[in-house]
């Protein structure tokens, strides 16, 4: 499982006001706990800073990198933040992310085309939001053949069908669950990953919605995560569950969070 | 209990075919379409808002509710359109250009309609020339934005700027995960609402107090 931390988010209230304070202690606490608690990518926030979000993302990665040597995941749509972000950027960051509609798309494909990047994309395309998991398929399918053939390696893709509120609609969780099913078995080596509040949204008792969503979703394949990764009881659901899925050879991953204690809580 | 009461507590409970009897026997009583909707299904709806907000019931119990207050709508349309009822007023709602999001604004869109309102739906993706045409055709009292990305906020911020030079416009009410009060006054729109029952109470207020429609 690939976990992307994705705690500092500006639009989370404390790590907005962090940014804005210049306060780098509190964005760098936010940061090492994640690490500590198994985040592969640190995702770097700074979206509703309409003006400064480049400055802002700069100076996150900056400190987070030279503090912590963590990989960031650059989370914007804005090729110059983007671009910004990457100038100071050491090692392999995640780009998140491209998708179908066509500005963003031909905004993003560049920055990532030949290198070797890892990237999110997001089955959205300019005719909306899809519904059905035919919907994100032949999205997806464009998103893998327009990066391959622009030099994009299959395993550096991330491909995000898109989660949508039960609450709002009964299929919506199946439709997404039977896509995974479906771009994990037709495209062998790329990844796919999701964020889950989405899934829960409108609903009481989000955390059991959120963490019975990632379990089935790893049972059909997925193998990244947007997540908190601080919350000790989703990570040690999600390490169950990839063992369960049959992706712990030997049951290592799961008998090595044990002995460090990632099950107690 | 009359049956216009019972109509308004079917529409609570959300049993769509309980409304749509229920509807159709208050007609043949002899209650008017007006009573039938204000009384009993938009009743219904001015429950449901409040509790809503107050996260006693859920999305899923609004949406039931909408679908059992649309079953009686259809009901008694026949008699509404011969009687020309009045609607309280119309509203002109659309998701900013650049975005394709549209559940929350469907909501909202709900509640507004439980609530008495008009509303023209223009859908998602909305470029800023189609609601000033749709404002000069429809003449809405009020026009809803809604944005759920931090990126279409600044969509958002384009279109009211335009909007604002408008000789004559409705109030403008904006909404969305990224969107803030401060947000709101930044921009220059008229008022926030935070979630589809604070719109509909939102949209009450302000033609309440007032405002005129575009054009008028």
């Amino acid at each position: 499982m690939i976990v992307v931390g994705e705690l500092l988010n500006a639009s989370r209230k404390a790590v907005g006001a962090a940014i804005e304070a210049s306060d780098g202690g509190y964005i760098l606490q936010v940061a090492q706990d994640q690490l500590e608690a198994g985040a592969d990518y640190i995702d770097v926030n700074a979206g509703t800073f309409i003006d400064k979000e480049r400055e802002y993302v700069e100076w996150m990665v900056r400190l987070i990198q030279d503090n912590t040597g963590a990989v960031c995941s650059l989370d914007s749509p804005d090729p110059e933040v983007l671009n910004q972000a990457l100038k100071v950027h050491k090692g392999t960051a995640m780009i998140n992310s491209i998708s179908l509609e066509k500005e963003r798309y031909d905004a993003i494909l560049p920055i990532i085309a030949g290198t070797d990047l890892k990237v999110i994309a997001l089955c959205m395309s300019d005719e909306g939001m899809p519904v059905t998991k035919e919907d994100r398929l032949i999205i997806a399918d464009k998103l893998i053949n327009g990066l391959c053939r622009n030099n994009v390696k299959l395993e550096n893709i991330f491909i995000d069908p898109l989660v949508q509120p039960i609450a709002t609609d009964q299929s919506y969780g199946a439709e997404f669950l039977n896509a995974i099913e479906g771009i994990m078995s037709g495209y062998p080596g790329v990844h796919t990953i999701c964020g889950l509040s989405n899934i829960s949204h409108g609903l009481p008792n989000r955390k059991l919605l959120n963490m019975s969503f990632a379990i089935m979703a790893i049972a059909k394949g997925l193998d990244g995560l947007i997540v908190n990764p601080v919350d000790k009881q989703m990570m040690a659901s999600l390490i169950a569950s990839e063992t369960l899925a049959g992706r712990d050879e030997y049951c290592e991953k799961y008998l090595d969070a044990y002995r460090a204690g990632r099950f107690e809580f | 209990m009359n049956i216009l009461e019972e109509i308004r507590d079917a529409v609570v409970e959300g049993n769509a075919a309980k409304v749509k009897e229920l509807s159709g026997k208050a007609i043949e009583e002899g209650f008017s379409a007006a009573q039938i909707l204000d009384e009993g299904l938009i009743g219904g709806m001015n429950i449901i808002g409040p509790r809503f907000k107050n996260n006693e019931i859920f999305i899923p119990e609004v949406l039931k509710s909408a679908r059992a207050m649309h079953a009686g709508m259809d009901m008694i349309k026949p008699q509404i359109v011969s009687s020309n009822i009045q609607e309280k007023g119309i509203v002109l709602i659309g998701t900013v250009a650049g975005d394709l999001h549209d559940i929350g604004k469907n909501m909202v869109i709900m509640m507004l309609e439980g609530s008495g309102f008009k509303v023209i739906d223009l859908g998602i993706n909305v470029p800023t020339e189609k609601f000033i045409e749709a404002i000069e055709e429809h003449k809405p009292q009020i026009l809803g934005l809604s944005a759920l990305l931090t990126t279409t906020m600044k969509q958002m911020k384009n279109t009211v700027e335009t909007l604002l030079t408008l000789e004559s416009r409705p109030k403008i009410i904006i909404g969305g995960a990224p969107i803030t009060q401060k947000f709101c006054d930044e921009i220059g729109a008229d008022a926030y609402a935070a979630d589809a029952a604070s719109a509909a109470e939102i949209a009450n207020m302000l033609i309440g107090s007032g405002s005129q429609a575009a054009g008028a």
